[in-house]
C-alpha cells in the first residue's frame, strides 16, 4: 500500500521547495543578472532586478582583457588531470583496504584524512622552495601533483566506502573460477564500482576546480587557471561589481553546467559510505 | 679550420637570433584601471620591439603583493617586471633585490619626475623602480550639498572645519552622510587614512628609539576625533568600508565629504559611473593643529628583479610604459583624462590635461606637499607617510587597523583600542629586535 | 581467509598512495618544523639564526591566539550547526514528491560550485552591504533599520557565507541517506499512531546518524582552514572578532612574511587539528563501525 500523496500536500511542498531553492540560488542569480548591468547600475539603490538596460559590455571587457580560453584549459587540465592521477593511485589502495583489511586500515584512513588538516599558508614557503628547485613553478604538472596530493585522501576514502559495499562472495566466486587478480579487478570489480568511481571523480573535479590557494600562489602566466582569472577582476581601484560578476559567471559556468548534467551520478555517489 | 669556425659562428649567431626572438617578458601587475589600459596598449610596444613578447599576470592588489614578494624573496624568477608600491621599493632595494634602472634610455627624462615621487623610489640617488602612476590624498566634497547646508570648505581646511561641514551636510533620512572615511582593517585600508590623519594631528608611530607612541595624547586626540565624527556623520557599516566601498557610496550620492586617494577624483568625475560627476569640489588633506597635511604619498611602480636574465628587454618595457611618450599615447587613444596621473611635472604643466582634469592643480599641490623623508612633525626613525617603511608594517598595520576598526564599530572604546595597539606593537617590535 | 599472498599484494597496492602521501606530509612538515626554530623573515634575508622556541613563545602568548582559537571553534561549530540542521530540513523537503523537484535540486546544489572568494565578494558587497546591499534595501522597504552585518555580527556573517557554500554538500549526503530509509517501517509507525515528530526522532534521526557523522567529519576538515572568506570581507576585524587560526597564520606568512612565526603557527595548528581529529575519530568510530 503506497502512501497516498494528496494534491494539496504536493502543492504545499512545491511552494516550500521552490521558495527555498530560489533563496539558496539567489546569490548566483544576482551575480548573473549583475553581469549584464553597467557599473553604475550595479551599485544603484533601489536595486534593479530585471528592468534595466541589459548590456554585454562587461563580457566584452573581460574578453578583451584576459585569455579566458587559456585559463579554462588550465583549469580543465589541472582538475581533470589531478583527479585521474588521484584515481590511479587511489583505486588499488582503496581496493586493498576494502578487501584485505587489517587492523590498521582504519588508522591509515584517518591518518590520510588528517594530512588535509595542515594549514596551506603555513607550508607555502617550504613548498615554494621545493617547486623552485625542481622547476615546477608555474607549470601544470606541478599543480596537478599538488592537487592530487591534496585530494587523494578524499578519493581514497570515498572509493573505500564504495568498494566495501561490494559483496565479498562475488570476488570469491570469481577467484574459484581461477580469475587472476587483474581479471578480477577488470571484469568483476570495475563494473560494480563504476558509479562510485564516477561520483568520486566528479566531486574531486569540483574541489580541484575551486581550489584557490595553491593554484594562485604557485602560478604566474602559463599555468594560471580560472582562480587567477577571477583574481584579476576582484577589488581594483574603482567600481568592479559588474565586471567581477561577468568574470565570475564565466568562471563558474563550466563547472556548474558539468555539475548539473552529471547531477544524478554525483548525488548517487556522494554518500561517503554514509548509507548502509 | 676556418670554415669550421665560420660555421660555428653562423650557428651561434642563428642561435642568438632565435633566442632573441623567443624573448618573453612576464609582467606582474595590479588590476587597477591604468594598468589595464597599459595592457591594452601592448601592441604599440610589440610593434616597436618585435623581438619581445609580453605575458601579463594581472592580479588583485593583495594577491599580487603576496605573489611578487614570495617570488622575489625566494628568487623564484617567475617575473621579469613587477608592479610594486612605494612601500616595497626602498625595502627591496636595500636588500639588493631590484635592478637599478640605469638603462632607461635618453628619452626617459628622469628630471621630469615629481621630486617627491622620485625620492620615494630612489635609494642613495639611484632609481630602483619607475613610477607608473602616483597619488596623494585630498578632500573631495559635494559642492551642492555644501551649498545647501550653508557651509564653505576652504582650500586648506582644518579637521574642525571638516567636522562642522560634515555634521551640517548629514541628513540620515535621505541617506546622505556627511563624511565617508575608510574603516576596513588593513595597513593599506584604514591605517593609510588613520596614519595620515595622525600625522596631521602631530602624532607619530614610533619615537627615535622605536618605542610605540599610541599611549601619547596626539594619537588619542586623532582617534577620538575620527570615531566621534564617523559616529555622528558617517554611513552605516563604516567599519568594513575601504576605498572601493566609499567610492561606491560617493558615486551614488550618499556622501557629502570623502577624504581619500587623489586618483579617486578621476572616478567620481566620470559621468559614466558617477551620479555626482559635475558636483565635486576639492581641498587639501586637512590639518589638525600642526602644519602637516598627512604626507600621504603612494605610487605604483615598475621594478625589475635583480635576478632576471632579460634585464635589457625589461628596461625597454619599463621605459616605454613610464616615459612621456606613453602619456601621449594614452591621451591620443583614450583622452587626456585617462592618462596615468601623479608622476611627471610636465603633465601638470600641460594645458590640455588641466582642462580635462579639473582636479589636476590640487592633486599636484597635494603631491608636492607630501614629504616622505620627514612624515611627522616630531622626529622619527622611519620614512614613509601613510605607512611606515619597515618590513614589519604590513602585519603590524593590519593588526593595529583591526583594533581601530573595532573602536569604530563600537565594540571597544578608543582607550582600549589604543592600549591594545600599544601592547601588540611593543610585542612585535621587541620580537623584530628594534626594541632592545 | 586473507592469505599471506593477498596480504602482500594488498600492501603493494596500497604503497604508492601511502608512500606519496607520507612524503607529501613529512617533507613540508619537517621543513616547517625546521623553520619554526629559526628567526626567518623573507623580507630580511641573511638574518636567519636559531632562536629555539621563541617563535612558539610569541605565537602562543599572542593575545590574538586564544581569541582566534575560540573563533575557529565557533566558525566550525556554527557552520556545522547550520548546515546539518538546514541540511536535514532541506533533505526532508526535497525527499517529498513535488512539481519541479529536479530543478529545485539543481538550484540547491549550485552554491557548491562557486569559488569561495567569489561568494564572499558577492555576499559582502551585493547582499550584506548596509547601504548599497540588497538586504539593507529589503529591511528599509519594510521600515526596519538595516543590519550592519560586518560591524554588528561579523563572525555570524562569515558563518552565514561559509554555511551557504557548504549547505548543498550536507543536503546531498543527507538526502541520499534519507532516500534509503525503509518506507515500510515508516508506514508501520504511522499505523501505530506515531506523529510526524516522534517518527522523525525515533526513526529518521537514528537512520541519519551515520550520514550526519560523515558530514561533520568532511566539513570540519575543510572548515578548519577557512580564510579566503575572512580576508575578502573583514581582514579579521573589527578587533579580533573574525580572526581564526588560519587567518592568524596567514597574517604571519603573507603579511609579515615571517616564515619562522608562520611555521610555528602551522605546527601549532597541526597539533590542534590532530586533537580535533582524535575526537572526531572517536565520534566516527562509534557511528561508522556499525
Amino acid at each position: 500500500m503506497a502512501r497516498s500523496v494528496t494534491t494539496q500536500r504536493k502543492l504545499i511542498f512545491t511552494i516550500i521547495g521552490w521558495s527555498i531553492g530560489f533563496l539558496i540560488f539567489f546569490p548566483i542569480l544576482w551575480t548573473f543578472l549583475t553581469s549584464f548591468k553597467t557599473e553604475g547600475t550595479a551599485v544603484a539603490t533601489p536595486p534593479q532586478f530585471l528592468f534595466f538596460d541589459w548590456t554585454l559590455e562587461n563580457y566584452h571587457e573581460v574578453q578583451s582583457r584576459s585569455d579566458y580560453g587559456k585559463h579554462v584549459m588550465n583549469s580543465i587540465v589541472i582538475s581533470v588531470g589531478s583527479t585521474l592521477l588521484g584515481l590511479v593511485l587511489a583505486i588499488p589502495a582503496a581496493w586493498a583496504m576494502a578487501f584485505s583489511p587489517t587492523k590498521h586500515t582504519k588508522d591509515i584512513l584517518m591518518w590520510m584524512l588528517s594530512t588535509k588538516m595542515m594549514p596551506s599558508v603555513g607550508v607555502l614557503v617550504p613548498l615554494y622552495l621545493i617547486f623552485r628547485d625542481w622547476g615546477l613553478l608555474d607549470s601544470r604538472l606541478g599543480l596537478v601533483a599538488v592537487l592530487t596530493m591534496i585530494n587523494l585522501p578524499i578519493i581514497v576514502w570515498m572509493l573505500y566506502t564504495y568498494f566495501k559495499e561490494i559483496p565479498g562472495e562475488i570476488l570469491e566466486a570469481a577467484r574459484m573460477d581461477g580469475a587472476s587478480l587483474m581479471k578480477e579487478i577488470i571484469y568483476v570489480l570495475t563494473p560494480m564500482a563504476i558509479p562510485g568511481i564516477a561520483s568520486t571523480m566528479l566531486l574531486n573535479i569540483i574541489l580541484a576546480w575551486n581550489e584557490a590557494f595553491w593554484t594562485l600562489n604557485l602560478t604566474a602566466a602559463n599555468a594560471a587557471p580560472l582562480t587567477a582569472f577571477i583574481a584579476s577582476y576582484s577589488s581594483p581601484e574603482g567600481l568592479f561589481w559588474a565586471k567581477l560578476s561577468a568574470a565570475s559567471t564565466m568562471a563558474i559556468a563550466p563547472i556548474l553546467i558539468m555539475g548539473w548534467f552529471s547531477q544524478k551520478q554525483l548525488v548517487r555517489g556522494l554518500t561517503f559510505g554514509a548509507v548502509k | 679550420m676556418f670554415k669550421r669556425t665560420l660555421l660555428l659562428g653562423a650557428v651561434s649567431v642563428a642561435a642568438m637570433v632565435s633566442f632573441a626572438h623567443a624573448e618573453t617578458l612576464t609582467i606582474a601587475t595590479v588590476n587597477n584601471g591604468d594598468m589595464v589600459r597599459m595592457q591594452k596598449l601592448t601592441e604599440d610596444f610589440t610593434k616597436k620591439n618585435p623581438d619581445i613578447q609580453l605575458e601579463w599576470v594581472t592580479l588583485e592588489e593583495n594577491i599580487l603583493r603576496q605573489r611578487v614578494t614570495t617570488d622575489i624573496a625566494t628568487k623564484g624568477g617567475q617575473y621579469d617586471v613587477m608592479t610594486i608600491g612605494t612601500y616595497e621599493v626602498p625595502i627591496w632595494a636595500k636588500q639588493g633585490w631590484l635592478l637599478p634602472l640605469d638603462g632607461l634610455g635618453a628619452d626617459y627624462d628622469k628630471a621630469d619626475l615629481l621630486p617627491s615621487i622620485s625620492d620615494a623610489v630612489s635609494v642613495d640617488g639611484k632609481l630602483y623602480a619607475s613610477p607608473f602612476y602616483g597619488e596623494s590624498a585630498m578632500v573631495m566634497y559635494r559642492k551642492d550639498l555644501a551649498e545647501k547646508a550653508g557651509v564653505t570648505i576652504p582650500e586648506k581646511p582644518t579637521w574642525d572645519q571638516i567636522a562642522d561641514a560634515a555634521k551640517k551636510m548629514t541628513d540620515k533620512s535621505t541617506e546622505t552622510y556627511g563624511i565617508c572615511l575608510r574603516g576596513k582593517a588593513g595597513w593599506g585600508e584604514n591605517m593609510a587614512l588613520l596614519t595620515a590623519t595622525a600625522n596631521s594631528f602631530g602624532a607619530r608611530w614610533f619615537d627615535e628609539k622605536w618605542t610605540p607612541q599610541f599611549d601619547q595624547p596626539e594619537w588619542k586626540k586623532a582617534l577620538t576625533f575620527y570615531v566621534d565624527l564617523m559616529k555622528e556623520a558617517g554611513p552605516a557599516g563604516a567599519s568594513s568600508n575601504g576605498f572601493n566601498e566609499n567610492l561606491a557610496l560617493f558615486q551614488t550620492g550618499k556622501c557629502g565629504i570623502w577624504i581619500d586617494a587623489t586618483v579617486a577624483a578621476s572616478f567620481v568625475t566620470n559621468p559614466k559611473e558617477s551620479k555626482v560627476a559635475d558636483k565635486v569640489g576639492y581641498a587639501l588633506f586637512p590639518t589638525g593643529g600642526v602644519e602637516n597635511h598627512g604626507n600621504w604619498l603612494w605610487a605604483w611602480n615598475l621594478g625589475i628583479p635583480a635576478g632576471t636574465k632579460k634585464a635589457e628587454a625589461a628596461q625597454k618595457f619599463v621605459s616605454w610604459a613610464t616615459d612621456k611618450a606613453y602619456t601621449e599615447l594614452v591621451a591620443s587613444k583614450e583622452g587626456w583624462a585617462n592618462v596615468p596621473p601623479g608622476t611627471r611635472t610636465s603633465l601638470y604643466a600641460n594645458p590640455e590635461y588641466q582642462k580635462a582634469a579639473p582636479f589636476a592643480k590640487i592633486t599636484l599641490e597635494a603631491m608636492t606637499a607630501a614629504n616622505t623623508s620627514k612624515p611627522t612633525v616630531k622626529p622619527v626613525p622611519y620614512t614613509g607617510g601613510q605607512f611606515v617603511a619597515i618590513p614589519e608594517f604590513q602585519g603590524l598595520g593590519t593588526a593595529v587597523g583591526q583594533q581601530f576598526s573595532a573602536a569604530l564599530a563600537g565594540s571597544v572604546t578608543v582607550d582600549q583600542a589604543l592600549q591594545s595597539a600599544q601592547a601588540l606593537t611593543t610585542r612585535e617590535m621587541t620580537k623584530g629586535g628594534y626594541i632592545k | 581467509m586473507a592469505t599471506l599472498q593477498t596480504r602482500a599484494t594488498a600492501r603493494i597496492m596500497m604503497s604508492p598512495a601511502v608512500i606519496l602521501l607520507f612524503l607529501w606530509m613529512i617533507v613540508p612538515l619537517v621543513m616547517t618544523l625546521y623553520f619554526s626554530f629559526l628567526r626567518y623573515n623573507l623580507l630580511m634575508p641573511g638574518t636567519e639564526e636559531y632562536v629555539g622556541f621563541l617563535n612558539y613563545q610569541y605565537f602562543l602568548t599572542d593575545p590574538a591566539f586564544f581569541t582566534a582559537l575560540g573563533n575557529t571553534l565557533l566558525l566550525v561549530g556554527g557552520t556545522l550547526l547550520i548546515t546539518v540542521i538546514g541540511g536535514i530540513l532541506l533533505a526532508i523537503v526535497l525527499d517529498q514528491p513535488f512539481w519541479g523537484q529536479g530543478i529545485v535540486r539543481l538550484l540547491v546544489i549550485a552554491p557548491f560550485f562557486v569559488m569561495p572568494t567569489v561568494s564572499a565578494l558577492v555576499w559582502k558587497n551585493m547582499l550584506m552591504h548596509p547601504v548599497n546591499g540588497l538586504f539593507a534595501w529589503i529591511a528599509r522597504s519594510f521600515g526596519f533599520q538595516p543590519v550592519d552585518w560586518f560591524a554588528q555580527v561579523p563572525l555570524f556573517s562569515i558563518i552565514l557565507i561559509v554555511a551557504w557554500q557548504w549547505l548543498p554538500f550536507a543536503t546531498l549526503i543527507l538526502l541520499t541517506a534519507l532516500q534509503s530509509l525503509d518506507g515500510e517501517q515508516i508506514e508501520a509507525a504511522e499505523m501505530d499512531g506515531a506523529g510526524p515528530i516522534s517518527r522523525f526522532i525515533y526513526l529518521v534521526l537514528p537512520h541519519l546518524a551515520r550520514a550526519i557523522t560523515v558530514v561533520i567529519l568532511i566539513q570540519t576538515i575543510f572548515l578548519l582552514s577557512v580564510f579566503a572568506e575572512i580576508l575578502v570581507t573583514t581582514n579579521g576585524g573589527p578587533g579580533l572578532q573574525t580572526t581564526n587560526i588560519a587567518y592568524l597564520i596567514y597574517s604571519q606568512a603573507l603579511l609579515q612574511f615571517d616564515v619562522g612565526g608562520a611555521s610555528a603557527g602551522g605546527i601549532v595548528a597541526v597539533i590542534l587539528a590532530n586533537i580535533v581529529a582524535f575526537f572526531l575519530i572517536r565520534l566516527i568510530g562509534k557511528n561508522l563501525e556499525r
